[in-house]
């Protein structure tokens, strides 16, 4: 009896590879664990489990009601822990929390536009509380610290998530477009250039660099157009920046989040714009 | 903040009209709590409020004192504003021990003079402060008085008094005969701190005062003749880059003994107050510390060896900015809360301000219980409770306001762009934008809350409602009957601005009773003694402490309000020395003198 000879047909057992959004969620909750950890940056698991669970029952209700079906909660979880990690409201009032969520997640099925949601969701979530409830929300008064070494860890893995992700091109350009329009600011405002440089390193610049802007559902195809909307975004948030500086009238109504409020604006503009442009 | 693939435009008409106006609805909500909130309609009228009145009286009494801020080394002009926007302390004394409550105040510019006002006891002060020798402290070289505590240091009866510098601080014995004697030189306490707080209090039961001296900016930095700009915080969070803290062993010969290394005082923190006061019920007087730029600190006394910072109670993982503290038995249930004051600003920064209940003998820990009217005050400097009302609950007034300077042009934008800076930006004045004349957090009002019992949100706001209505920068407030009214005046210590002492004008029956002690044992302040009285059902809590608040001290006398009750009140009073007496039948409506049983 013969038999045939089979080609040996078994491959290398594949290797797990950590899908970019896997990676992006990976970090976004290092930076919750040890921001907690060492700073409290989340205020407190009531605030924590408050926000994520309002965002995953919210994200499951609507999917549930519009859809049919059961969504996948990663986004809810990335959403929640962005809104966490930056509401401030004013001490001891929790909705602030409840209704950033659930605005937040609304957004991506309510404001919709050739099949796809405009804004970032917690982006959307942010802009309102703080457009509209001043006297009751804050963006972020923790700094981790403002301690030189974590920050570069921070943004080290994050430039490496963000690499891994493909969307390394979008933070490397706000940063940089950030960075030259703080040097010009310094230098028409006269304050010192290392003032105006300060911000990006906060969290909040982190988040929006690795998070906000690198959003993949709320960008435009292109990578040269991902590279020059967030140009725009830049130069926009200056001008709210030179706004304030200058002590223009209204300024003050962006000045608590100027690049959370420059990305509100500009962000759904141009992926409306792109959206058209390509149907077309 | 990544989002996942839209979903499928398929659903239900009328499913996406329910989603929509349900989002529709929330931002009406939004838009609606930040309106609200933003233009509150006025308050109600002070008839609501059982009667509460009050009328500023400071000039018609005699006092018209105005704090000048210091000027320091233009090196670090442009935010100088900022750097020099405390000072204005007040303390209630009774210096002459005529039983009639005086006020020491001070000023911060070289050459302004301190105030010494003698509480006449016909509704008048007279400023005695050159006479007495307290006058004439702000000079080049030797600092700038940031505040003051009076204790009996020498037993002799008299109240002494440590005036508290960003420089040297300087000691003043009570002669006796209205005139003080400056003590420093040999007393052990020369040394350059930059200190907004000091604190007389028992910390080894000997029977004799210590110090407590915390800094502020760090030791090293004389601020009108600075070396380097890098004077500032390092980080707005968990700086360390401050002041050392002090522990002086009184000897009670006028002479102290540094033991900070002894006890374990090795933080450099930005401490800006400091209570003491038993709080885990061992009979040792702790010390709980507000910090700038830092977390809270309950230091534990390990029976007059060692302080050690308590962990795990709830205070290490909360950086705020901690100004003042303060101790009331809000709930009436024998339990004290702290009050701990922070920054708030609309769409900037909401630290809010901590009540911590302590629970320190059930839980382990405080219990924070701050919401609404108690955790948002401004930019809330010193606070204090009181019996304002004598309803029997004791309320808390807030008094806030950093600088006023422009009414249009603001710097919390400048200042949030260096908030966010990570690695020693922070800390180079010179790296700190240009604050000009702009304000910040300017013109606040300063808060009363009425404690309004066990029920609800425990205070509501009612200032401007029952006449507190000044928008100074207010530092340091202090509470005591000046009047013998048995009602509880407010003392304001403005900085750069007029001393306000608001007189109660209370119109209601309600009743009250006071004590003044008089310490053996204990100290002749008998500072760290308990008192508790039950009135029918009620019991309620205080504990003699000399700082308070914001470089504030509420001087001798304890105040009770009993609201409708009239009959005897039993006092249990809980000494430091360890001895307890009870006392009955204590009649309401007067001032109760108790010495401690030899």
């Amino acid at each position: 009896m013969s038999t045939t000879a089979q080609p040996d047909v078994k491959a290398a057992p594949a290797r797990w590879v950590p899908s970019p959004k896997t990676v992006i969620t990976a970090f976004i909750t290092l930076i919750l664990v040890v921001g907690e950890w060492q700073y409290g940056i989340a205020g407190g698991y009531k605030k924590l489990g408050l926000t994520l669970g309002t965002c995953v029952v919210t994200e499951a209700i609507l999917s549930w009601f519009l859809l049919g079906r059961w969504p996948k909660i990663q986004s809810a979880y990335i959403t929640g822990t962005s809104l966490v990690l930056l509401l401030r409201p004013a001490g001891g009032i929790y909705w602030p929390f409840v209704v950033a969520a659930v605005l937040s997640i609304m957004a991506k099925y309510v404001l919709r536009y050739r099949g796809r949601h405009l804004w970032n969701p917690s982006n959307f979530g942010l802009a309102v509380m703080v457009l509209l409830a001043p006297s009751q929300v804050a963006l972020l008064s923790h700094e981790l610290g403002n301690d030189l070494f974590g920050n570069a860890v921070i943004w080290t893995v994050g430039l490496l998530v963000a690499s891994r992700a493909r969307v390394l091109h979008i933070s490397i350009t706000y940063a940089t477009s950030f960075a030259l329009l703080a040097l010009l600011r310094s230098a028409l405002v006269g304050t010192p250039a290392l003032a105006e440089l300060a911000p990006l390193t906060g969290p909040m610049y982190q988040l929006l660099c690795f998070f906000m802007l690198t959003d993949p559902p709320t960008t435009v195809r292109s990578k040269r157009g991902q590279m020059l909307v967030v140009l725009v975004i830049a130069v926009v948030e200056c001008v709210f920046r030179l706004a304030n500086d200058f002590e223009w009238p209204y300024a003050e109504i962006v000045a608590p989040a100027p690049p959370i409020l420059a990305l509100f604006l500009v962000g759904p503009i141009a992926l409306a714009w792109d959206l058209r442009r390509r149907s077309a | 903040m990544s989002s996942p693939a839209s979903p499928p435009p398929t659903p239900a008409r009328w499913r996406q009209v329910v989603v929509l106006a349900l989002f529709v609805g929330l931002i009406a909500f939004v838009w609606d709590k930040g309106r609200n909130k933003a233009n509150r309609g006025p308050q109600p009228a002070a008839t609501a409020h059982h009667g509460l009145r009050f009328v500023e009286v400071s000039s018609d009494v005699g006092i018209d004192f105005v704090h000048k801020p210091t000027s320091i080394d233009p090196k670090v002009d442009m935010i100088a504003a900022q750097i020099t926007a405390t000072g204005a302390g007040v303390a209630v004394c009774d210096f002459n021990n005529d039983g009639n409550m005086d006020l020491y105040t001070v000023s911060s510019a070289e050459g302004s003079r301190n105030g010494l006002y003698k509480n006449l006891g016909n509704g008048r002060f007279e400023d005695v402060a050159a006479a007495a020798g307290l006058a004439d402290l702000n000079h080049n070289g030797v600092g700038c008085s940031m505040g003051s505590i009076w204790g009996d240091f020498d037993n002799d009866s008299f109240q002494d008094v440590f005036v508290y510098k960003w420089g040297q601080g300087e000691l003043f014995r009570n002669r006796g005969d209205g005139t003080f004697a400056n003590v420093t030189q040999g007393s052990g306490l020369e040394r350059w701190i930059n200190s907004n707080t000091a604190n007389w209090f028992d910390y080894n039961r000997d029977g004799i005062l210590d110090l407590f001296v915390g800094g502020y900016f760090g030791e090293e930095h004389n601020l009108w003749d600075l070396k380097s700009t890098k004077i500032m915080q390092e980080s707005f969070e968990f700086a360390h880059n401050g002041g050392r803290n002090h522990l002086y062993e009184g000897k009670g010969d006028g002479t102290f003994v540094d033991v900070s290394e002894q006890v374990g005082f090795d933080t450099t923190r930005w401490t800006y107050a400091s209570l003491a006061a038993d709080f885990n019920g061992d009979g040792w007087q702790d010390l709980y510390i507000a910090n700038d730029y830092g977390s809270e600190e309950l230091l534990l006394n390990q029976e007059g060896e060692r302080f050690e910072s308590a962990q795990g109670i709830g205070l290490e993982g909360e950086s705020k900015s901690g100004m003042s503290v303060a101790l009331g038995d809000i709930w009436n249930g024998e339990r004290m809360a702290v009050y701990v004051t922070n920054i708030s600003k609309a769409g900037y920064l909401f630290q809010g301000n901590n009540l911590r209940v302590n629970f320190l003998d059930r839980l382990g820990s405080f219990s924070q219980v701050a919401e609404g009217a108690t955790a948002d005050c401004g930019w809330a400097w010193g606070s204090q409770f009181g019996d304002l009302n004598n309803d029997a609950w004791q309320d808390l007034v807030v008094v806030n306001g950093f600088i006023s300077a422009s009414q249009d042009r603001d710097y919390w934008y400048q200042m949030s762009k260096i908030g966010l800076a990570t690695g020693g930006v922070v800390a180079d004045a010179a790296l700190w934008p240009d604050i000009g004349d702009r304000s910040l957090s300017g013109y606040e009002r300063t808060r009363v809350l009425l404690n309004r019992g066990r029920t609800g949100a425990y205070f509501r706001e009612v200032g401007e409602a029952v006449g507190i209505t000044d928008r100074l920068d207010g530092r340091s407030v202090v509470l005591s009957d000046f009047f013998h009214t048995g009602r509880l005046d407010v003392v304001v210590a403005n900085q750069n601005g007029r001393l306000l002492l608001y007189r109660n004008d209370l119109d209601d029956d309600a009743n009250w009773i006071e004590f003044r002690l008089k310490g053996h044992a204990s100290g002749t302040d008998a500072f760290g003694t308990e008192i508790r009285i039950t009135h029918g059902e009620r019991k309620q809590l205080r504990v003699h402490t000399a700082a308070s608040g914001f470089a504030g001290q509420n001087g001798p006398i304890l105040h009770f309000g009993l609201g409708d009750f009239a009959g005897p009140i039993q006092a249990t009073l809980r000494w430091t020395s360890g001895k307890e007496l009870v006392l009955q039948d204590l009649a309401p409506n007067q001032l109760h003198v108790i010495e401690e049983p030899q």
